[in-house]
C-alpha cells in the first residue's frame, strides 16, 4: 500500500460528512472551526493541491457565490477517481484498441485514474502557489485538451452532485441556484408555479430518507 | 455443468415482454414458466434511496454493465468496426423488469399506415419512388388486428392520455392523426408544466394539432384489470434513468410481478446469462446459461421465448445457429436484416430564452406535448423527397444543475469556466429551454443489419453482436426537413413566451443534441428504439418469425419485443411490443399448447 497521503481543509464544510480511510473504513466527522486533515483515496497530498486550484479557477468563490473549494470538490474527485468509475470498471475495456472515426466516440485506453495521472503534471510543479491570474494562464493552454474537459466536468459534478458524493458540502451549489434537491412530490406545485420561480432551502438525499446512502464510488474495486 | 428438471416454459429476459408473457402463461395456464433474467433484482422499496443524479442519471447505474458486453459498429462493410466503449447511442437495462424500470413511460401507439407500410407507399408513390437499396415491408398485420391488444396493454400500464381519433371521429386536443381507438384512454392528461402550455399555445397558433404525449405514468390513482393499484404521478422528476419509488410510472416490477411472484408454477431467476437456445431436430430442448457463480446451467424447457433486449434476441439466435443468417451482399436470409432505429434533425434550431424560470426540475419523464403533423405521411413536401416524417415533442423538463447550469447564451461569457461564465450560468440557469424534439420515421436497409463480430467478445467470451448501419439520403432530407420545422416551432413557442431565440450555440453546450446531418454516431444518444433483427412478416422468404412472434423454422421459439419491428416508425415502441406479445399469448393459450406446431 502507498504512503497515507491527506489533504488540509477548513473543517466548516465538513459538517456530518462520512469520509473514508485508506482501509476504506468510514470516519465521521463533525462540524467544527479550525482545519480537518482529510485522508486521500487516489491524489497525492500535491496532486490534490494543484487540481482543488485548478477547480477553484473553474468555478471561483467570487461576489456571485462560493466555489470549488467550498463545496470540497477536491474531495469529491478523489473519491471518484478512487471508484469503479475512476477505474472504468463500468466501460468496455477489452482488446483491441484501435483508433477509430469520431462517430465511435472515446476509444482511449486510458481510464480516468490514467486521465488524471498524465494530466495534472501540464499544470505545472507549482501551479497551486501560483496568483489566480498565473493559474488562469496556464488553464488557458490547455482548454482544448481531454482533460481539462474532464476537470471541467467533474468540477460541476463536484458543486452540482448531491453532497453524498462528497462535494456540494452544505448543498453550496444547489443554494447557488435554488435547486431544492430531491422532492418527493411536486403533484400541487408543478401547477402552482407557471411562470415563477419555486425556490427553497434544500434538503440532501440522506436528510430526505433519513438514512446514510452509499454512493457507486464507495463498491469496491 | 448442471442440468435441471424441465420446466415447460423458459423466458430469456424479464422486461416488458417478458414479464407480459410469464404473467399470461403462469395465471391462465398450469404450466411451469421460469425467467432468466441477467441482472439484479429490482424493489420499489429501494428506488426512493436511488434518487441521485450522479449515480443515476450521469453514470447510468441501472443500465446494463457494459463491460460485460455492448455491441460494435462500423458504417458499412468496407470499415472496420469498433466497440461501443461507454453507453452512448442507447440505454439498455438490466435487472428485473429491465429498461421497464428506467424507461421515460412515453406510451405512444404506431400510426395504422405504418403496419402497411410497403403497400401504403406503393399506393402513394409507385415503386420507382422508393430507396434502390430499401427493405420495406408489411408487417403481416394491421393495425384493426393490434387494436384491442393496444388497448388492454393500455389499460395494464394505467396509461394517461387524450384519444384524438374515437372509433373514426376526430377529436381535437388528441392527436388527430393516430389510427383509430376503440376506448379514450384509462387516464386523463398529465398536468401541465408551464413549458407545456407555452409550447402548445405557440403551436397551435400556427394552425397545428398538438396533444398531450400519451405516458405510462399515471396522472391519477388507477386500478387496473389485473386489481393492480397505483398511485398517480408526483412528478418529481426523477424518472427516466430511475425506477419509480411510488410505482406511479408502470414497470414490470409493479404491474406484473405481483401477479405471479408466489404462485407455484412461476419462477424468477436473477443473475443468469443465457447462451444458447439448445436445440435438435428443429425443436429447441432449452436453454444454457451462466448462474450467478459463474457454472454452466442447462434449462430443459418445452417451449422457449427469447424476450431479452432488442439486439440480444437476434445476438442468441445468431449464436444458437438458428435460422437463416442474413447475407448483405446476396441479400439472402432474414436473421439480422432490417436494423433500424429513428432519426434526429439536422442541427437543433437553437434555444429559447426565457424572462421567467421554468422549474424545470419538476415533472415526470413521458410528461410534454406531441405533434404529428408531420408524422407518417403528413405535411411533407409534395414532390416525394421525403416519404415519410416524424413526430415533434415539446414542453419537456430537465433542469437539475447538474445537467442544467452552464447553459448560456453565445457570447454570454468569454469562455465555459471562470468568474464570468459562472455568473452568466447563474443568471440563466433554469431559463433556457428548447423549442422541442423530432423523432424521425426510418426505413428498413439493405445495409443496415446485425451480424456476430469477428473480434470482440463479450464476459464469457462469445462474439459481440457488430451492427452495420449508416445514414442514407433520404434521412439526411427527412433532418434537414425536420430541423426546418423545428426552428418554427421554436419561433412560436417564443412568442408565445414573448421571449427571445436564439441559433446555434457554444461548444456543445447550448446545442448539442444528436444530429442527423452526417454519419451514424454511435457516441451520443440517439433513441434506445434501435429495433429490427428478427422481423415478423406474413412469410419465412422474408421475416424471421411470424405475427404471433413463433420462429419460423422452430415452432417451440418465440421472439418478443422491438427486434420483431420490420421497419421504425417514429414512435415509442414499448406499447406495440407489449400489445404484440398479448396477442402471442392469446395464440399460445387459445391454440398452442393444444397443438403444438406453427400458428401460421
Amino acid at each position: 500500500m502507498r504512503r497515507r497521503e491527506f489533504l488540509t481543509l477548513p473543517a466548516k464544510g465538513f459538517g456530518g460528512l462520512v469520509i473514508y480511510s485508506l482501509a476504506g473504513e468510514p470516519i465521521r466527522l463533525e462540524a467544527q472551526d479550525g482545519m480537518v486533515r482529510v485522508p486521500l483515496r487516489f491524489f497525492t497530498e500535491a496532486e490534490a493541491k494543484a487540481v482543488a486550484a485548478a477547480c477553484e479557477r473553474i468555478f471561483p468563490a467570487d461576489e456571485n457565490g462560493p466555489g470549488a473549494s467550498d463545496a470540497n470538490v477536491i474531495v469529491y474527485i478523489d473519491r471518484q477517481l478512487a471508484g469503479p468509475y475512476g477505474h472504468d470498471k463500468y466501460r468496455y475495456t477489452k482488446e483491441p484498441w484501435i483508433e477509430s472515426v469520431p462517430e465511435h466516440g472515446d476509444q482511449g485506453k486510458a481510464t480516468p485514474r490514467d486521465a488524471y495521472r498524465e494530466g495534472i503534471p501540464t499544470l505545472g510543479a507549482d501551479f497551486a502557489e501560483l496568483p489566480p491570474e498565473e493559474q488562469d494562464a496556464r488553464l488557458l493552454k490547455i482548454e482544448d485538451s481531454a482533460f481539462f474537459d474532464l476537470l471541467r466536468d467533474h468540477t460541476l459534478e463536484g458543486m452540482f452532485s448531491d453532497p453524498l458524493h462528497g462535494g456540494n458540502q452544505q448543498m453550496v451549489g444547489w443554494r447557488l441556484v435554488g435547486y431544492p434537491g430531491p422532492v418527493m412530490s411536486y403533484r400541487y406545485e408543478i401547477e402552482e408555479y407557471h411562470g415563477k420561480p419555486y425556490r427553497r432551502e434544500p434538503k440532501s438525499l440522506e436528510q430526505m430518507v433519513g438514512h446514510d446512502v452509499v454512493g457507486w464510488e464507495d463498491e469496491p474495486v | 455443468m448442471k442440468r435441471l428438471k424441465p420446466v415447460d416454459v423458459v423466458i430469456v429476459g424479464g422486461g416488458w415482454t417478458g414479464m407480459t408473457m410469464a404473467k399470461e402463461l403462469a395465471t391462465r395456464t398450469s404450466l411451469t414458466v421460469v425467467v432468466l433474467e441477467r441482472g439484479p433484482e429490482r424493489k420499489t422499496s429501494e428506488y426512493m434511496a436511488q434518487m441521485d443524479e450522479l449515480d443515476y442519471r450521469r453514470r447510468r447505474r441501472m443500465l446494463q454493465n457494459i463491460a460485460e458486453e455492448t455491441i460494435t459498429h462500423r458504417h458499412t462493410v468496407r470499415d472496420r468496426a469498433a466497440p461501443v466503449r461507454q453507453h452512448g447511442p442507447f440505454y439498455p437495462g438490466t435487472g428485473t423488469g429491465g429498461a421497464g424500470e428506467h424507461w421515460n413511460a412515453v406510451a405512444t401507439r404506431f400510426p395504422a399506415d405504418s403496419f402497411v407500410l410497403a403497400t401504403h407507399l406503393r399506393e402513394r408513390w409507385g415503386a420507382a419512388k422508393l430507396p434502390p437499396d430499401h427493405k420495406i415491408q408489411d408487417w403481416g398485420i394491421t393495425y384493426d388486428e393490434l387494436e384491442p391488444y393496444y388497448w388492454k396493454t393500455e389499460q395494464m400500464m394505467g396509461i394517461n392520455g387524450k384519444a384524438g381519433n374515437l372509433g373514426g371521429k376526430l377529436i381535437d386536443g388528441g392527436n388527430i392523426f393516430e389510427g383509430p381507438r376503440s376506448h379514450e384512454y384509462p387516464n386523463p392528461p398529465h398536468k401541465r408544466t408551464y413549458a407545456m402550455n407555452l409550447w402548445e399555445q405557440g403551436v397551435r397558433e400556427l394552425g397545428y394539432h398538438p396533444y398531450p404525449r400519451p405516458a405510462a405514468t399515471l396522472s391519477e390513482s388507477y386500478v387496473n384489470p389485473d386489481g393492480i393499484s397505483r398511485p398517480g404521478c408526483a412528478y418529481c422528476d426523477f424518472c427516466s434513468m430511475f425506477g419509480c419509488m411510488i410505482e406511479a410510472k408502470a414497470q414490470p416490477t409493479n404491474t406484473l410481478l405481483p401477479l405471479v411472484r408466489g404462485r407455484k408454477n412461476f419462477e424468477l431467476r436473477n443473475h443468469c446469462w443465457a447462451r444458447r437456445v439448445l436445440h435438435r431436430d428443429g425443436k429447441a430442448e432449452g436453454v444454457l446459461y451462466m448462474d450467478q457463480g459463474g457454472e454452466e446451467v442447462e434449462q430443459p424447457a418445452s417451449l422457449v421465448v427469447l424476450s431479452s433486449w432488442t439486439m440480444n434476441n437476434t445476438k442468441l439466435l445468431l449464436l444458437s445457429n438458428i435460422g437463416e443468417r442474413y447475407d448483405a451482399a446476396s441479400g439472402k436470409g432474414t436473421l439480422g436484416a432490417s436494423l433500424t432505429h429513428q432519426g434526429r434533425p439536422a442541427g437543433g434550431a437553437g434555444s429559447i430564452l426565457f424572462n421567467e424560470p421554468l422549474n424545470g426540475f419538476m415533472g415526470a419523464g413521458g410528461q410534454g406535448m406531441g405533434l404529428d403533423d408531420f408524422n407518417g405521411p403528413n405535411g411533407l413536401p409534395e414532390d416525394g423527397s421525403i416519404l415519410r416524417g416524424g413526430t415533434f415533442s415539446g414542453g419537456g423538463g430537465g433542469g437539475s444543475p447538474l445537467s442544467a447550469f452552464g447553459r448560456i447564451p453565445p457570447g454570454a461569457a468569454p469562455r465555459n469556466w471562470g468568474s464570468e461564465w459562472k455568473k452568466a450560468s447563474i443568471e440563466w440557469y433554469d431559463r433556457i429551454g428548447s423549442g422541442g424534439g423530432f423523432s424521425g420515421e426510418h426505413f428498413a436497409y439493405k445495409h443496415n443489419y446485425i451480424d456476430l463480430d469477428p473480434a470482440y467478445t463479450d464476459k464469457w467470451g462469445d462474439p459481440l453482436v457488430r451492427i452495420t448501419i449508416d445514414w442514407t439520403d433520404h434521412e439526411h432530407r427527412q433532418a434537414r426537413f425536420a430541423a426546418e420545422v423545428l426552428a418554427k416551432l421554436t419561433d412560436a413557442m417564443a412568442r408565445a413566451a414573448k421571449a427571445k431565440v436564439i441559433r446555434g450555440g457554444g461548444r456543445g453546450r447550448v446545442d448539442g443534441r444528436y444530429r442527423v446531418d452526417g454519419r451514424y454516431r454511435v457516441d451520443s444518444y440517439n433513441s434506445t428504439h434501435v429495433q429490427g433483427g428478427a422481423i415478423m412478416g406474413a412469410s419465412p422468404e422474408n421475416s424471421v418469425v411470424n405475427t404471433y412472434l413463433q420462429h419460423w423454422q422452430m415452432p417451440n421459439v418465440f421472439v418478443l419485443g422491438a427486434s420483431a419491428f420490420p421497419q421504425n416508425t417514429a414512435m415509442h415502441p414499448t406499447v406495440t411490443a407489449v400489445a404484440l406479445t398479448y396477442r402471442a399469448a392469446d395464440a399460445l393459450v387459445g391454440r398452442y399448447f393444444d397443438n403444438p406446431g406453427a400458428l401460421a
